[in-house]
């Protein structure tokens, strides 16, 4: 029976993977930003990051259903690598990117050991605290963190080519930009493999999952450290693009905004995180343009658009077109 | 013809409450044994003992004769010990090839392959509709479980454990809360299983039973009242003036 032609589910199963062409749409927009918008390409090189940061996030909290409130230990420990390597001498960027990722996937997936044994608030409640634990230390280090004030740094030129700009952000827009885009096709490539799916089976029944044999505390460590190692490469982009570091990328406002811009997307879509973070960055930016920073109407409204999204758009901006993507595809929805 | 599966003295306390009691039990290849008792008689404690879900107090779990007391769920799954639900634990926001596939995945051990997209094994799939088409539901594929009526979806439940490969299969109620009009469905599935699995059923119809099972445990406050076969129960006095004198009898359902 197994040379039958696949069912239409199974063909749907077997093409999930397939690019469509309206995927090639927020690359077209980045690249036009670019030219377009040559004053905002600071704002716009850390949306990319953040792009990124929140697709690792993504992977947790929309695939494995691992909520997590502190996902800026990993952020943080990737940019002070980073950082504070440049800081001692080593001023190669791509290797310092590397030895970041790998500081975070190494934190990652040894708090795994201890996070992951709970679920749900408990977990929240656990992943918050290593992500405080990480800020306080982070401050009373402040000789080797430079804490509130920071420390500026410099790297060499990437590839030995091109060198960061400071003031126009010329390479450091394209030096986020390739990060994103082959971070966002490794993502997307897990999601869609095998183990991406046992990762949404985990989601959705993790009692099931035992019962099928999956070693699921193993699968979720997994994800984590790769969530992990993911959310290291954007800390440590994150600082490079800019030349400084505080200890603001330990801040828990770090990890609850990445969460927020994720969920505000849509979790669990990849694209959610693109949205997310551009409607967050845009609302942000817009709401202190025009009304200023103070008071702080921009706390307001964005509690005013989280408790619309969650009331009006349970899965997320991005989820808002499903009936009419059903439609478009001949479904019912 | 030795046991495929068998408990030593297996017993599980929660504080004073004996929910096991030094239970003694065997099931050889192919065999079709019932295990009944009244509620609260500890028949799901037992099969959460025996596929690993709960650790026990004292005794052993053996498959092949192995010590698996130790294992985990997962692992004594991969050695062929699996269970189906008395309440539906399925994928219910994925269809029903999915949860079958994902199943199939796991089984040949490709679900942690990382950089491969799904699409590039088509044999599993093309496994995972095998295994619905076996069993009746691959009509059913590309609906999403929860739309399913209850009926089809416990017999969901059986085609991920059939996805298993299992040696030896526990039923916990598979036709629980399915309508009249539905059960002949799961009956017929599960009087089609392969002879050579083993298979072990918690059922509270007797007509089921009775037609079913070969051997017959009777559990009663965590302990095995009486085990032999279908006749050797129904003309048990003690059976009868614990359990089966609730309702008239075997007779009324086997006759």
């Amino acid at each position: 029976m197994s040379d039958a032609t696949p069912s239409p589910a199974a063909t749907e199963l077997l093409r999930a993977h397939r690019f469509r062409l309206i995927e090639l749409l927020p690359w077209v927009v980045a690249i036009a930003v670019y030219f377009l918008f040559p004053g905002y390409r600071l704002m716009a090189t850390q949306i990319l990051v953040l792009i990124l940061f929140a697709l690792s996030l993504d992977l947790i909290v929309g695939y494995a259903g691992i909520v997590s409130l502190g996902h800026a230990a990993f952020f943080g420990t990737g940019a002070y690598a980073a950082a504070l390597l440049a800081n001692a001498g080593w001023q190669e960027p791509l290797t310092a990117v590397a030895v970041g990722a790998a500081a975070a996937g190494v934190l990652g997936y040894v708090s795994g050991w201890v996070v992951l044994r709970t679920k749900e608030l408990t977990l929240l409640m656990l992943t918050m605290a290593l992500g405080i634990m990480l800020y306080e230390l982070a401050k009373d280090m402040d000789e080797i963190t430079g804490g509130f004030d920071g420390i500026n740094f410099e790297n060499s030129p990437i590839l030995g080519l091109f060198a960061f700009d400071p003031l126009f952000f010329t390479s450091n827009y394209w030096y986020a930009f390739a990060f994103l885009l082959i971070g966002f096709l490794v993502v997307r490539l897990i999601v869609h493999a095998p183990f991406g799916q046992s990762l949404v089976g985990i989601r959705e029944n993790d009692r099931r999952m035992h019962a099928i044999g999956t070693p699921v505390r193993q699968r979720r460590r997994h994800v984590y450290t790769i969530a992990a190692t993911i959310a290291g490469i954007a800390g440590a982009i994150w600082v490079q693009v800019q030349g400084n570091i505080t200890i603001a990328v330990y801040e828990f406002e770090m990890s609850g905004n990445i969460l927020i811009m994720v969920i505000l997307g849509g979790a669990g879509r990849l694209y959610g995180a693109f949205i997310g973070v551009i409607v967050f960055a845009i609302l942000e930016n817009m709401t202190e343009t025009v009304l200023g920073t103070d008071p702080p109407y921009w706390e307001l409204l964005l509690g005013v658009a989280l408790v619309l999204t969650v009331l009006f758009a349970p899965k997320g901006l991005l989820g808002l077109f499903d009936p009419f993507v059903h439609r478009l595809r001949g479904k019912a929805p | 013809m030795t046991a495929v599966l068998e408990t030593r003295g297996l017993s599980k306390s929660f504080g004073a409450l004996e929910v096991a009691r030094s239970i003694d039990f065997a099931l050889k290849p192919g065999a079709r044994h019932a295990l009944i008792g009244p509620n609260g008689a500890g028949k799901t404690t037992l099969v959460n003992l025996l596929t690993g879900a709960l650790v026990p107090s004292t005794g052993s779990v053996l498959l092949d004769g192995d010590d698996i007391t130790i294992l985990a769920e997962n692992q004594r799954v991969k050695r062929g010990l699996v269970r189906t639900f008395q309440i539906n634990t399925l994928f219910m926001g994925l269809t029903v090839l999915q949860n079958v596939y994902l199943t199939v995945a796991e089984r040949l051990g490709v679900s942690t392959t990382l950089f491969r997209p799904v699409g590039s094994q088509p044999a599993v799939v093309a496994e995972a509709e095998r295994v619905l088409e076996t069993i009746q539901l691959h009509e059913d594929a590309g609906r999403i479980v929860n739309e399913l009526p209850y009926g089809r979806q416990r017999l969901l439940e059986i085609a991920i454990a059939l996805a298993l490969e299992p040696r030896v299969l526990l039923l916990d109620e598979p036709a629980a809360g399915v309508p009249n009009a539905e059960s002949h469905i799961i009956l017929d599935a599960i009087a089609a299983l392969p002879d050579d699995i083993a298979v072990m059923i918690i059922e509270h119809d007797m007509d089921v039973v009775f037609r079913f099972a070969e051997r017959i445990t009777v559990l009663v406050s965590g302990g095995i009242l009486a085990s032999g076969t279908p006749d050797e129960i129904a003309a048990s006095e003690e059976v009868r003036a614990v359990y089966l004198g609730y309702s008239n009898g075997p007779g009324t359902g086997d006759g």
